[in-house]
């Protein structure tokens, strides 16, 4: 198989149907055989920036390029921070995905099998996915994607819902993911998860890529200053000289 | 989806049947002899002679003499004169029998606020409807007993439309006006058939009735098969032979309601 | 109120006698309606899924169009359905005015604007949940249609319900295109309307509580259907 990465974005602008800009003047390269995390305040347009990778959305502007134009739909997959389950089994939801992706029926009981194995799912796989436990939901969205193959896999705070113990779960899930040679794109607020998973670092405010960085760089010297206050836990808009009302959370 | 589905097999199978009986005529008339129970009586001893089953279709007058012209009829069977003459004339029809006539009576309120009661004919009767405004339910939708009512007004020489809102047009069955009369205490023009079988008449009661004008002759005829080929012809004349025969005009003066004769045979 | 008491208990008489007359205008009634209902739910499901999930020229007109046959008059639809069928009509070679066939396809037209109007707006409101995810796992929009169409299974059925309500409810287009012809096309609406025309407003209403006690029946079979199954798979 042809490899989709590296993925090139230049001077994406997208903008709300009101107008309102919401990703501004971005352009990075995202390259094979990394973990990339991606970091920013609420708001900032971290998920934004994942599905517009991803394919889900369309910017207004600029140009979203896989390697040599593949029509790379087939070699990703997303895991959302909270999964869409079909009204049918843990297995058939997997098998849904699997036939979308046009995998012989003979072939798919065998993929099913294994990752239902590796996410600890298989006594649950004939139960109603809709009837799982969150975290278990989360852990059979991974082995949906994970049954895919994908070459990068975007994954979009799914973490951000469960409690430590589940959080921990899917981290171990992401790495082995990872370790089998998928690019792992992933959006997160939580600084100890940044860490202990990135092994590059984008850093977003206001619709804007502010900092990409290797992980140990970035946490040690961030070159921006907002991204040293974020590191250090202090309040963004502080730092502008802004009132509390600008903040997204409050103006909601 | 699968319980509803098996619902509907279920019924089919039970009910799917029915519409594929063997013979059957289908009759155009009107709601004075069905609403009466005439057909209820009369007909399953002709099926049961013949084993031809009669579908009838009860509707105004007017209707149903659309319906036979647009040969969704084999046979229509009215009382209105002159349109069943028009009907034979035009072609449509191959020939009218006579079988059977009732009259016609003006009910209204027991009350009697207009004073019909006293009137000596038909005319007067309706002039003091007219004079003294009281409202009046005319059938208002071309069926047999609206056009004679019209022409009972025409021969009195008024014009109860253009005087005033007592005078209301139902646009609807025998029945259905009868249930407004009795509503708003009103007056109207009925057949005696349909007053005697109907069962609503709480403050209501005949007002006028024996006038020679207000014979209602019922005629029947053989939609023709020149017209419309489809027609069962042989069926449809089988079933007329039969209402123009003795048996037939017998079963016809043996139909009572509530110890009334409804309708007496005139075919011979 | 003396016509109340006597619908009543003539309507409990009617019941708990069997009366045979009854059941066979209670068995022709679900027999059309049910008929019709399913042959609706066979077009109108899938026709408001496409409407709501493709983009073609004209969809807004669509739209606006199923919205407003909604409210189709029954009796303009008996009409036309009457010409149709009329042996001087189009189709009247078929012989079919006055049969159950009649009454069935009046009520389909009737039925199906209804079943997939509710429809569209049931698969527009299952995609906004579900676009991301289907599209992320490579699903096109027609491809998303059978998938919708099952996921949403439960809320279809109310549409259904309701497309079934209309056609048992529904007197003027069954009476036109029917004939009210005993034994033969005489359902339950018809027959209520017929004996109005006879002044027996004691039966008339009794025949109108048993309907209304089958419908209710039908709507609270099919919720509890609806809630045990939408148990096991939860929403």
């Amino acid at each position: 198989m042809t490899s989709i990465l590296p993925l090139k974005l230049s001077n994406i602008w997208f903008r709300s149907r009101e107008g309102i800009p919401l990703i501004k003047e971005l352009s990075l390269e995202l390259d094979a055989g990394t973990r990339t995390i991606i970091i920013g305040p609420n708001g900032a347009g971290k998920s934004l920036l994942l599905r517009l990778c991803h394919g889900l959305l369309r910017p207004t502007e600029g140009h979203i390029k896989w390697q040599n134009n593949t029509i790379a739909q087939h070699a990703q997959a997303m895991v959302f921070q909270r999964p869409v389950m079909l009204r049918r089994s843990a297995r058939a939801n997997i098998d849904y995905a699997l036939s979308l992706h046009n995998v012989a029926k003979a072939e798919r009981a065998d993929i099913i099998e294994e990752v239902l194995q590796r996410t600890g799912m298989t006594r649950q796989a004939d139960a109603p996915a809709r009837v799982l436990s969150f975290g278990e939901q989360q852990r059979l969205a991974i082995a949906r994607a994970w049954a895919l193959k994908p070459q990068i896999l975007f994954l979009d705070e799914p973490t951000a819902s469960l409690d430590p113990s589940a959080s921990h779960q899917i981290e171990e899930l992401i790495q082995a993911i990872f370790d089998q040679g998928t690019k792992i794109v992933m959006t997160t607020h939580d600084l100890g998860q940044a860490r202990r998973l990135a092994d590059e670092v984008l850093f977003l405010h206001r619709g804007r890529l502010l900092e990409q960085a290797p992980a140990e760089t970035f946490f040690e010297t961030p070159h921006n200053d907002l991204a040293q206050a974020f590191v250090k836990g202090e309040l963004l808009w502080w730092k502008r000289g802004e009132g509390p009302r600008r903040d997204p959370k409050h103006a909601r | 989806m699968r319980i509803l589905a098996s619902i509907a097999l279920v019924a089919s199978l039970m009910f799917g049947g029915v519409a594929n009986a063997s013979d059957f005529i289908t009759v155009a008339s009107t709601t004075s002899t069905a609403n009466s129970g005439l057909f209820d009586d009369i007909l399953p001893k002709f099926t049961a002679k013949t084993g031809i089953e009669v579908r009838v279709v009860a509707v105004g007058t007017g209707q149903a003499i659309r319906q036979a012209q647009n040969g969704d009829a084999d046979v229509l069977f009215v009382h209105h004169r002159k349109s069943e003459e028009k009907f034979v004339k035009l072609g449509y029809g191959v020939k009218r029998y006579d079988v059977m006539m009732n009259d016609f009576i003006i009910i209204g309120p027991t009350a009697d606020p207009a004073g019909v009661q006293s009137t000596p004919n038909v005319t007067e009767a309706l002039a003091a409807i007219y004079k003294g405004k009281a409202n009046f339910v005319s059938r208002g939708d071309d069926s047999g007993t609206h056009k004679r009512e019209r022409g009972l007004w025409e021969e009195a020489k008024l014009d109860p439309r253009a005087s005033g809102n007592w005078y209301r047009e139902a646009g609807a069955g025998m029945g259905a006006t009868l249930n407004m009369a009795q509503g708003m205490g009103a007056y109207a023009l009925s057949d005696r058939g349909t007053w005697i079988a109907f069962k609503n008449k709480q403050g209501l009661t005949i007002v006028h009735e024996g006038s020679k004008h207000l014979a209602n002759p019922y005629g029947v005829i053989l939609v023709d098969e020149k017209r419309h080929p489809h027609v069962k012809t042989a069926l449809g004349q089988k079933f007329i032979d039969w209402l123009v025969s003795k048996e037939g005009q017998t079963a016809i003066a043996a139909f009572k309601l509530k110890g009334e004769q409804l309708f007496f045979p005139t075919a011979h | 109120m003396g016509d109340m008491t006597a619908a009543l208990s003539t309507a409990v008489e009617l019941i708990v006698s069997l009366d045979p007359h009854l059941a066979e205008i209670v068995g022709l009634s679900l027999y059309v309606s049910l008929t019709a209902v399913i042959i609706s739910t066979l077009i109108g499901v899938p026709l408001g899924a496409a409407v709501s999930m493709l983009r073609f020229p004209g969809r807004k007109s669509a739209i606006i169009a199923l919205n407003a046959l909604m409210g189709l008059p029954p009796v303009v639809v008996g009409l036309v359905v009457y010409l149709a069928l009329s042996r001087s009509g189009p189709l009247g070679v078929f012989g079919l005015l006055y049969t159950p066939t009649a009454m069935i396809i009046a009520q389909i037209i009737l039925v199906t604007p209804i079943i997939a109007a509710l429809s569209r707006q049931v698969i527009t409101d299952l995609w906004s949940e579900y676009d991301d995810q289907l599209t992320s796992l490579g699903s096109s929009h027609s491809r998303a249609i059978p998938t919708l169409i099952f996921d949403g299974r439960f809320s279809l059925l109310t549409a259904v319900l309701a497309g079934f309500g209309r056609a048992t409810a529904e007197v003027g287009a069954v009476m036109m295109v029917g004939g009210n012809i005993d034994h033969v096309t005489r359902v339950m609406t018809t027959a209520i309307a017929l004996e109005v025309s006879k002044g027996d407003l004691a039966l008339a209403l009794a025949l109108g509580i048993i309907l209304l006690s089958i419908s209710l029946a039908i709507g609270a079979a099919a919720q509890i259907f609806k809630d045990r199954s939408e148990l096991r798979n939860s929403s």
